[in-house]
């Protein structure tokens, strides 16, 4: 059956309730937070209606920039050390059997789904100084006595590693699995390495999906709320804590409003930069 | 030799994975209510805590429940629009395609604050019935790229035949395409199930001061010190997850769900 345009009303019955409940629980939210965040605070926790800036440009101070330049740095580590262990690692396992494939690809969805709480809580166990692995190496004679890793950037960043690898590879997985095998075979009978034939061939086949994936990965780490409180320091603490902070214990809606519509303008420049990068790659 | 590195770096990779639900799982059979490694003693009682506790059982319900219906309304937003984008030429439609997958794209605290402003200003913040709704809309996507992929694949012809022989378009969406969909719509399920079961800000900041749900529950008891009970949460989702990805990889074909072409690529 061919695809048709709608004849008559009832033919788009069905699009009915998806788009109600997506333009009234998705659209008009995304609005109404816009325009809060032009709103005028009032002392006592709630807002007024107005037309102001001062959101915004309190943003703009030192303070704020700095946490944002931290929460972009950040991202960007996030995103290079999970496109350099992921890379390689999905390569490997798009050559691998099948079966081995899914197991690999249902353990990387369970670790995908779980809780930032609970990677937290783990690893914050993990970095403890009486359940932690300086246990470990106290017990193989690396160490003198066991200390406790957190918090600390490194912790925070590792956190943020863990949680971000699996979609890394999931992201990656679709452009690897596709990648035509006898681009490689022919480097190989030309008497290239595996690993010279890797970097040579693989990788600059792919240079259009590692900067989608490292904007997608860097997004992705953007959106880590829980780690940085768990694992890190005040100083080390992303702009979703300071939005959530501020909407909920300094009850200042507008200006969190106003800090998430300039996360949205970040996150909307560099998507529009993946597509850009996508497009060129089905020209290529 | 480089089969030995390869061997290597994937058991690096795995331990890396694998060390932080090692300890945990560790943690939670500890006998004394510390957080000790390698555990001390040998227990199980922090996995009754959860179902004995009340507040445990209360937030282990709470999760579920929402889980449940959340995951079902995603579902019920998904399948007619990835129908009708299969079925008809509509190319403005498209931008509900892009409303559906727009939640999961941009960092959740966005969609989390929108949602918030959006309740509180209706006056209905609170009510355990937007954390229904707000999960179903976050998690729209899943079961959206997993429905478009299961229409893909459906042959045309099929349909044509059915209608040929003089079947109705209720009828032919009955006996022919949801057949063929329902794999996709376990599927989408299932992820949208596991993802919501694990969700934080979404829930805590549309319901978090009524309700508790698990990933709140442990949030909040981190505030007071650790307790093995959260590492036993922490086992049961994991596992749970594992044992709902499974099943999906073992009736269906999660390859080609995550994106990989037709099933014979292998």
């Amino acid at each position: 059956m061919r695809r048709e345009p709608p004849q008559t009303l009832g033919d788009y019955s069905p699009l009915l309730f998806p788009a109600a409940m997506l333009t009234i629980f998705f659209v008009v939210p995304f609005g109404t937070m816009i325009a809060v965040s032009f709103f005028q605070r009032q002392q006592g926790g709630f807002y007024t209606t107005a037309f102001v800036f001062d959101n915004y440009q309190r943003f703009l101070s030192a303070f704020f920039g700095g946490v944002l330049g931290f929460s972009l740095m950040m991202a960007i580590a996030v995103a290079i050390c999970c496109v350099v262990l992921a890379l390689p690692f999905t390569y490997l396992l798009t050559r691998m059997a099948r079966r081995v494939q899914i197991v690999w690809l249902v353990a990387l969805l369970s670790i995908l789904s779980l809780s930032e709480v609970i990677i937290g809580f783990a690893w914050s166990t993990l970095f403890s100084r009486t359940a932690g692995i300086t246990n470990i190496l106290v017990a193989l004679g690396l160490m003198g006595e066991a200390k406790a890793l957190t918090p600390s950037f490194a912790a925070v960043l590792t956190g943020m590693v863990y949680q971000a690898f699996p979609y890394t590879v999931l992201v990656l997985f679709p452009a690897l699995v596709r990648l035509d095998p006898t681009l490689t075979e022919a480097a190989r009978t030309l008497g290239a390495s595996p690993l010279r034939a890797f970097f040579t061939v693989v990788v600059p086949a792919l240079r259009n999906t590692i900067v989608a994936t490292l904007i997608m990965v860097f997004i992705f780490a953007l959106g880590s709320y829980l780690l940085p409180q768990l694992l890190g320091r005040p100083q080390h603490w992303t702009l979703s804590v300071l939005i959530t902070d501020q909407a909920i214990y300094q009850s200042n809606m507008p200006f969190a409003a106003a800090m998430a519509v300039f996360l949205v303008l970040v996150t909307l420049g560099l998507v529009a930069l993946t597509v850009i990068a996508g497009r060129k790659g089905e020209a290529a | 030799m480089t089969s030995v590195f390869r061997k290597f770096y994937f058991f690096l990779i795995a331990l890396f994975l694998a060390l932080p639900l090692i300890v945990v799982a560790g943690v939670s059979v500890n006998q004394k209510q510390t957080l000790a490694f390698p555990p001390e003693g040998f227990s199980t009682s922090w996995y009754g805590e959860i179902f004995l506790n009340t507040e445990w059982r209360n937030a282990l319900f709470a999760s579920v429940t929402l889980a449940v219906l959340s995951a079902a309304l995603a579902v019920a937003i998904a399948l007619p629009l990835a129908w009708f984008l299969w079925r008809r030429v509509a190319p403005w439609a498209n931008i509900f395609q892009l409303l559906g997958v727009a939640p999961f794209t941009l960092p959740p605290v966005i969609t989390a604050l929108g949602l918030l402003t959006f309740w509180a200003t209706a006056g209905f913040y609170g009510q355990p019935w937007t954390a229904v709704v707000s999960h179903g809309i976050f998690f729209v996507t899943l079961p959206l790229v997993t429905l478009s992929l299961g229409f893909t694949s459906i042959d045309r012809s099929l349909v044509e035949a059915a209608a040929t022989m003089g079947a109705d378009e209720r009828t032919i969406f009955r006996t022919v395409v949801l057949p063929l969909i329902l794999p996709y719509i376990v599927s989408g399920y299932a992820f949208a199930f596991v993802l919501s079961l694990n969700e934080y800000i979404v829930a805590y900041m549309t319901v978090g001061f009524t309700m508790e749900t698990l990933p709140i529950k442990i949030f909040n008891a981190l505030r007071y010190g650790y307790t093995p009970t959260m590492a036993s949460v922490t086992v049961l989702f994991v596992s749970t997850a594992a044992l709902i990805f499974g099943l999906v990889a073992r009736f269906g074909d999660l390859p080609k769900l995550l994106g990989a072409m037709a099933s014979d690529q292998k």
